[in-house]
């Protein structure tokens, strides 16, 4: 990757040309029939499905990407299920030269869906679950699902299409990693995921019910540790652990604009899939631009592209390459600007209100009641539509 | 980690991953489940011959032919193949 030299403007422009978006996601729509309360997707969600991009608007955007280099395409969404065209996106991504991943909570899927996405070239499927029983599935997605992801989990694995399963963590789950190690394994997937939620969207408004204690992060690696060394080389098990609770941040996305591509279900093109949430920023969208043309020259793109964006303490910091100053939406959320060092780095002027979170998620709460989440449906989502309009 | 052995059995790449040319990097990947590896040229020159089921001796026989003189030529390749057996970029086949 180029590294663009802090102080240096005259590389910029060369820089956006150099970088490729290896990496597209393509949320297909944001219906979903889960309702998870710690949805990275915005809080607003349209009740109009006609602003969806149709059929072959995606295939022209997908063939645009491909073009630009784009290589891993993610289907996601929402849940990417709901589109009825999903088996035909497929097979012309395919045909394109995508290696193609279908990200699903499973709920719509069956044998027959398998085999048609199998032979339309579907490379790799993830499937998520709530919770790692039938009742704490059902208790955080909102829908009895448990068996029925059981079931599709075993099906994919039959008809061969490379697996992975995906467990999103939160204080109220986060006791079930053991559970779920052991349910997966029984199940026969090869690979998993425990990935402690993001806080963007609805994960961020339900923040306060959502973030675990230190002491539950703790845990919940050792016991994830202990089950990989009972289990060696049978399943690879991933832990992604809240970034609060570390003292470096995350880079955005392997930094703004240079490797990730997100597309809203109406065509926006997002540098990261939680962009939205940054004021005063335009979102350009592909019914109206060419791809290449918001890849390299939008404002949306190069505005915190590379290291000339970046106020002290990240503009002088030796360690700026290495993580590019963190994630953008989460310095705006925690800081109010998103130009900020992203506020988890101990070196932020503003690290104490990550540390303010953390340490309330750490204290005395877990003795008390949980608090309740708001989830992710249309009826929860109107107060914020109405604050939109 | 597979149970591969290089000296007798014979293998291909992981069917989880996929070989191709990249025009847009100039290079072949290798594509797998939410990622991918740049390869380098000579990385790519063996990794084609591992698109159908091959042995170690078949490999460097084909790749004398194609680089005839090379000094190191096996050392080369076994410590490439022992490399990607355990990335699993190759599996038994």
């Amino acid at each position: 990757m180029p590294e663009n030299k802090s102080g240096s403007p005259q590389l910029r422009d060369e820089n956006n040309h150099n970088f490729i978006p290896m990496w597209l996601l393509a949320e297909l729509t944001y219906a979903c029939p889960v309702q998870c309360p710690y949805c990275s997707n915005p809080l607003q969600i349209s009740a109009n499905r006609k602003q969806e991009l149709t059929t072959e608007q995606w295939i022209d955007v997908l063939s645009q990407a491909r073009e630009l280099g784009a290589v891993q395409l993610g289907f996601s969404g929402g849940e990417p299920l709901v589109r009825p065209d999903l088996a035909v996106l497929i097979q012309e991504a395919t045909s394109l030269g995508f290696y193609t991943n279908l990200i699903t909570s499973a709920i719509g899927l069956d044998a027959a869906k398998i085999a048609a996405f199998k032979a339309a070239g579907l490379n790799h499927i993830q499937i998520s679950f709530q919770g790692s029983n039938q009742e704490s599935n059902k208790k955080f997605g909102g829908t009895d699902s448990f068996r029925h992801k059981m079931e599709m989990t075993s099906e994919v694995i039959r008809q061969e299409i490379p697996l992975g399963l995906n467990f999103v963590l939160h204080r109220q789950n986060i006791h079930q990693v053991g559970e779920f190690l052991e349910t997966a394994e029984l199940l026969g997937a090869e690979f998993v995921e425990l990935a402690n939620t993001q806080y963007y969207g609805w994960a961020k408004h339900n923040q306060q019910g959502l973030l675990p204690s230190r002491k539950q992060v703790e845990d919940a690696e050792r016991v994830t540790n202990d089950f990989r060394s009972r289990h060696k080389g049978n399943m690879d098990v991933f832990f992604v652990a809240p970034d609060y609770y570390d003292d470096r941040p995350k880079k955005c996305s392997n930094g703004w604009a240079t490797t990730f591509i997100t597309l809203t279900p109406e065509g926006d093109v997002l540098p990261c899939h939680a962009a939205k949430v940054i004021p005063g920023l335009d979102f350009p969208n592909v019914k109206q631009h060419k791809l290449s043309d918001i890849w390299r020259y939008s404002d949306l793109f190069n505005k915190y592209r590379g290291t000339n964006w970046m106020v002290e303490p990240c503009a002088s910091c030796p360690e700026r390459m290495i993580d590019l100053g963190g994630c953008r939406c989460q310095a705006l959320m925690l800081t109010g600007d998103a130009a900020n060092a992203d506020p988890v780095c101990s070196l932020s002027p503003f690290h104490d209100r990550v540390t303010k979170i953390t340490d309330r998620a750490s204290g005395e709460l877990d003795s008390n009641e949980p608090v309740p989440l708001l989830f992710r449906n249309m009826k929860n989502a109107e107060q914020f539509n109405q604050d939109q309009s | 980690m597979s149970s591969l052995n290089l000296d007798i059995d014979s293998f291909a790449i992981n069917p989880q991953y996929r070989f191709q040319w990249e025009a847009a990097q100039q290079c072949h990947v290798l594509l797998f489940p939410e990622g991918l590896v740049k390869l380098s040229d000579s990385a790519a020159e063996i990794l084609r011959l591992c698109q159908q089921p091959t042995t170690l001796a078949t490999l460097l026989s084909a790749l004398e032919k194609m680089f005839p003189g090379v000094v190191g030529l096996e050392d080369d390749v076994r410590e490439f193949l022992s490399d990607a057996r355990e990335q699993e970029w190759i599996t038994p086949a």
